[in-house]
């Protein structure tokens, strides 16, 4: 390693003292109220692997009901008592069981648990510094999205049971008690919940939009980031600009509720109760809600894209084709994705003109997309690729944004989603896009980064089984789906027997179960190898495993707060060059050769 | 005790399952862990190989298993827009599927490490680059222009001739209204809403255009063949959707914000059973907007026949307004001992019950 000595520059020396600073350090500083990046994305993802278990069980146990609503399951009602009765998911529960699936996996999991392991994890490491901006802030973030998740636990025993209007809690259903027993106290306990979320996230941003823009280390310049980070900053941004959106619109809703106002009801008549509220618009909540749900969708895929990008580069042993391009491209989603939300409410009335514009706007953000799918392929082309687990679950990821990104175009097009809005089509598609696939972004990164975490490798064997598994399952499980929806099945619809034109589905439907309940045993498997590993999985015998270029390997193999023993590392150089003049890797830390070609 | 079966042969299989995993582990160290890798990388390439081929053959699978059960032929003019639309759409994004799809899992394969080759050094082409920009954005191009089009003369102004007929959703029922000799709704205000005094949509009964508004419920909606009809759509306490499959339409029910859609039924409902031969076939209305507990049963049913068998229909009805004072319903005037069945006025559901 090359390191010049004169480098030391003013920021290192204060961060050395830093250092310091946290060498007494007892059980409840390292591991609790720590302020190590390192540790907090560890806590990061601890919880979101809990959330992550707590939410697939809420799905297996409405895909019973969906796969078998003519049989009883006596074990569901010891289990849950009146929520079951008879053994049979009631409609309240199954209505719950949607919400907070959809609830947990899209914000405490995949925003959570996905970025905000990977930002705090990776964020310092690989831009070469030696913690976040703010320690202290970047703690509070975890503690508010605990806080947030002791809140939406305690919603699921109170005795009306948790909100169940949807992850997306449209109002006046979700407004009025009257309506469903969900909307009573879950509700307002939800609304808490989903607010501390937010303050969370927002905490977690702002660090790392700062940590990106100033700390760099000498010779890191923006264009020689690894685009995970990239991909990390552009998630910071979307998501500090358009969760205080959605706060606002969840703060209105709460008054709406509690304090009489009418923000979002209007000329409401309920179970013959004739309500004073006059002059507002239950689109509005719509709109707000969107300005973040849509947003949302990339602060979920563009982490997993950014890794996806540097696990495929790095095990093809090739550079990244393109990187300016999937730079611009990961900028042009940022910048569309605040200007496509409407494409959610093309039958809610919007004046046609408008939505014409939203879907001009949607079907723009294909083409970005596409740019990184073709620049994905290129990279694997002519390569040398290994397959480790966070290879293959790259390659499915890929595999997986191709299926659900093309049905993006069919749901983007207004005049196809007039038929098949709010069906199963919907369902499979953002289950492939972004559910399923950031998941996958997500294993790849566990898989790659697990021996930067704890010291040691997980087991490959079932890191395979669970990869084979899981995309084999994926595909059995949403791509039918497509069919129903095809055939104008609608979602949240816990039982169709009752319906002429629905109700040629209940094999299928059997099929479905039947696999997510494999795939979710499967998913145990990986948690039962995740903790295993920490503990108990081959220990790291080198420093830089996968011959990786990203500053994160030129640290030590179990490196302590501050990541580098020495100074921080000075950097020459991209983080792509593989397979350059011969050489199967050159680190970033590694200064440009005299006779070395230019690309 | 089934369950406790069921749970052991799991845990079982999971302990099987970890101890080899466990096992291959030692095993790759003492046969030498590159040897291994190398061996992995082989099959899990040849796996990614198979996973294409057997997916293929998958979609076709499904394909033949499934087509029969989707998409029966549009059931309204604008139904057939949307689904040519839909198969332009298929077309070009299957073109897209199939040639990525077997792009990635043949590189994958094809790529795999060897010995006998590196990997080649190419960071980036910006003619590639130029090339996968402008070609997807002709492709999406192309399906703007054909979406925008269908688009806007779905959403478009409602023929002169079309009838109009008013759809309410409530939790969880749909109520229908027709407007009469006059044809005009008349005004409502949700605070006259009232069942008791036979007033179930608040009609404001100061409005003459109300009186001779037909009120429906518990029975379908009735329609006229090839005739376009225009939708207004209301919701009484959340929200709710009404979803028309077989037309291919749906709009949204909005308390406070009344919203229309139109659309013309081009096959009649007998037409439709000899089509599909589904005797019990009926057009229905889905409820598509999460609406509370009773929202995945939340039906309700359209009859559409030719112009005279509505007439007869809807003759048979009275007014709401005459329910609401009888003392201006002018069959009751004539004769006081008309016998039940014949007026049993779908507009009130007690009566309704009696006559069943």
């Amino acid at each position: 390693m090359n390191i010049h000595p004169e480098v030391g520059t003013t920021h290192e020396v204060h961060h050395d003292e830093h250092h310091v600073h946290h060498h007494k350090e007892t059980f409840i500083t390292k591991y609790i109220f720590s302020q190590d990046h390192k540790t907090i994305g560890k806590q990061f993802l601890v919880t979101g692997i809990i959330w992550a278990i707590i939410g697939g069980l809420f799905s297996v146990l409405f895909r019973l009901q969906l796969g078998y609503p003519e049989q009883t399951f006596p074990i569901l009602e010891s289990v849950f008592g009146r929520f079951a009765k008879g053994g049979q998911i009631q409609p309240e529960f199954y209505y719950a069981l949607i919400t907070m699936h959809g609830t947990v996996l899209v914000f405490f999991v995949l925003t959570a648990g996905l970025s905000g392991t990977f930002a705090n994890l990776l964020i310092p490491l690989q831009v070469g510094a030696r913690d976040m901006a703010s320690p202290f802030l970047n703690m509070l973030s975890y503690w508010f999205f605990f806080m947030a998740s002791v809140v939406m636990v305690s919603s699921l025993f109170i005795q009306t049971g948790p909100a169940s209007g949807g992850w997306t809690s449209y109002p006046p259903l979700s407004a009025l008690g009257q309506a469903s027993e969900g909307s009573k106290l879950g509700m307002d306990l939800w609304i808490v919940s989903m607010a501390l979320f937010v303050v969370s996230s927002l905490l977690g941003g702002l660090n790392y939009i700062t940590t990106i823009l100033n700390m760099r280390t000498k010779g890191m310049s923006m264009t020689r980031l690894p685009l995970t980070i990239w991909a990390l900053f552009f998630t910071a941004i979307l998501g500090v600009l358009s969760f205080p959106v959605l706060l606002s619109g969840l703060i209105l809703l709460l008054f709406d509720r509690n304090l009489g106002t009418s923000f979002y009801l209007s000329d409401i008549v309920i179970n013959g109760q004739i309500l004073p509220n006059e002059g507002g618009s239950a689109i509005l909540f719509q709109h707000l809600f969107w300005f973040l749900g849509h947003p949302e969708v990339y602060i979920i895929i563009l982490p997993a894209m950014g890794m996806v990008s540097e696990v495929l580069s790095v095990n093809s042993r090739k550079p990244i084709f393109g990187y300016m391009a999937m730079l611009g491209s990961l900028f042009a989603i940022t910048i569309l994705a605040f200007v496509v939300w409407a494409h959610h409410m093309f039958v809610t009335g919007l004046n046609p003109l408008l939505g014409s514009i939203f879907v001009l706007l949607t079907l723009l953000i294909a083409v970005p997309s596409a740019i990184k799918v073709f620049n994905w392929l290129t990279t694997m082309w002519r390569g040398n690729i290994r397959f480790t687990p966070g290879t293959l679950f790259s390659i499915g990821f890929v595999s997986l944004f191709i299926s659900g990104g093309l049905t993006g175009i069919f749901l983007g097009n207004s005049t196809i989603d007039i038929h098949l809005h709010d069906t199963m089509f919907v369902v499979a598609h953002f289950h492939i896009v972004m559910g399923v696939s950031a998941m996958f972004g997500m294993f790849a990164g566990i898989y790659h980064w697990f021996p930067k975490m704890f010291g040691r490798f997980m087991n490959q064997t079932l890191g395979y089984i669970h990869f084979w598994v899981t995309i084999v399952g994926a595909y059995l499980i949403f791509w039918p789906m497509h069919y129903q929806g095809f055939a104008g099945v609608p979602r949240r619809y816990l039982d169709k027997r009752g319906w002429v034109s629905f109700n040629d589905f209940i094999e299928l439907d059997k099929m479905i179960t039947v696999v997510s309940i494999i795939v979710f045993a499967v998913q145990l498997m990986f948690v039962f190898n995740f903790f295993y590993s920490i503990f108990k999985g081959r220990k790291v015998t080198k420093q830089n495993p996968w011959g990786a270029n990203t500053l994160e390997w030129t640290t030590p193999i179990r490196p302590g707060h501050g990541n580098w023993e020495g100074e921080i590392p000075e950097v020459h150089r991209w983080a792509y060059d593989y397979g350059k003049d011969g050489r199967e890797f050159i680190p970033q830390t590694e200064p440009i050769g005299p006779n070395e070609s230019k690309h | 005790m089934q369950t406790f079966f069921i749970v052991a042969i799991l845990l079982l299989g999971f302990l099987v399952t970890f101890q080899i995993a466990k096992a291959s582990e030692y095993v790759a160290i003492l046969r030498g862990e590159e040897k291994t890798r190398k061996q992995t990388n082989k099959i899990n390439a040849f796996l990614l190989l198979a996973f294409l081929v057997i997916g293929l053959i998958g979609v076709y699978y499904c394909n033949e298993k499934l087509k029969g059960k989707i998409l029966m032929d549009p059931a309204s003019d604008h139904g057939k827009n949307i689904d040519t639309m839909l198969w332009i759409t298929v077309a070009i994004t299957g073109v897209v599927f199939f040639i990525t799809q077997i792009c990635l899992f043949w590189f994958a394969f094809k790529y795999q490490e060897s010995d006998k080759r590196k990997a080649y050094f190419y960071p980036h082409n910006n003619r590639l680059e130029v090339i996968w920009t402008v070609i997807p954005a002709i492709a999406l191009t192309v399906l703007v222009g054909f979406g925008l089009y269908y688009w806007f003369k779905i959403t478009g102004e409602a023929p002169k001739n079309a009838m109009v007929v008013e759809i309410t959703g409530s939790q969880f029922k749909w109520e229908y209204r027709y407007p009469g000799k006059d044809d005009i709704l008349g005004k409502k205000f949700y605070k006259e809403t009232n069942e008791e005094k036979s007033n179930p949509l608040g009609q404001l009964w100061d409005d003459p255009a109300n009186h001779d508004d037909i009120y429906i419920s518990g029975e379908p909606m009735h329609l006229v063949v090839n005739k376009p009809v225009k939708l207004v759509i209301n919701a009484k306490d959340v929200i709710h959707d009404v979803g028309l499959a077989h037309f291919r339409m749906k709009m949204d029910a909005v308390p406070g914000t009344p919203t229309t859609m139109w659309f013309t039924p081009t096959y009649t409902t007998k037409q439709m059973q000899e089509k599909l031969d589904k005797p019990d076939f009926v057009y229905e209305i889905s409820c598509d907007q999460l609406c509370g507990k009773g929202h995945y049963s939340m039906r309700g049913e359209i009859i559409v026949e030719t112009q005279e068998e509505f007439d007869r229909w809807l003759s048979t009805k009275k007014p709401k307004y005459w329910a609401a004072f009888p003392d201006q319903d002018p069959t009751l005037h004539k004769t006081d001992t008309l016998p039940k069945a014949s007026v049993s006025s779908g507009g009130n559901p007690t009566k309704t019950k009696l006559a069943n």
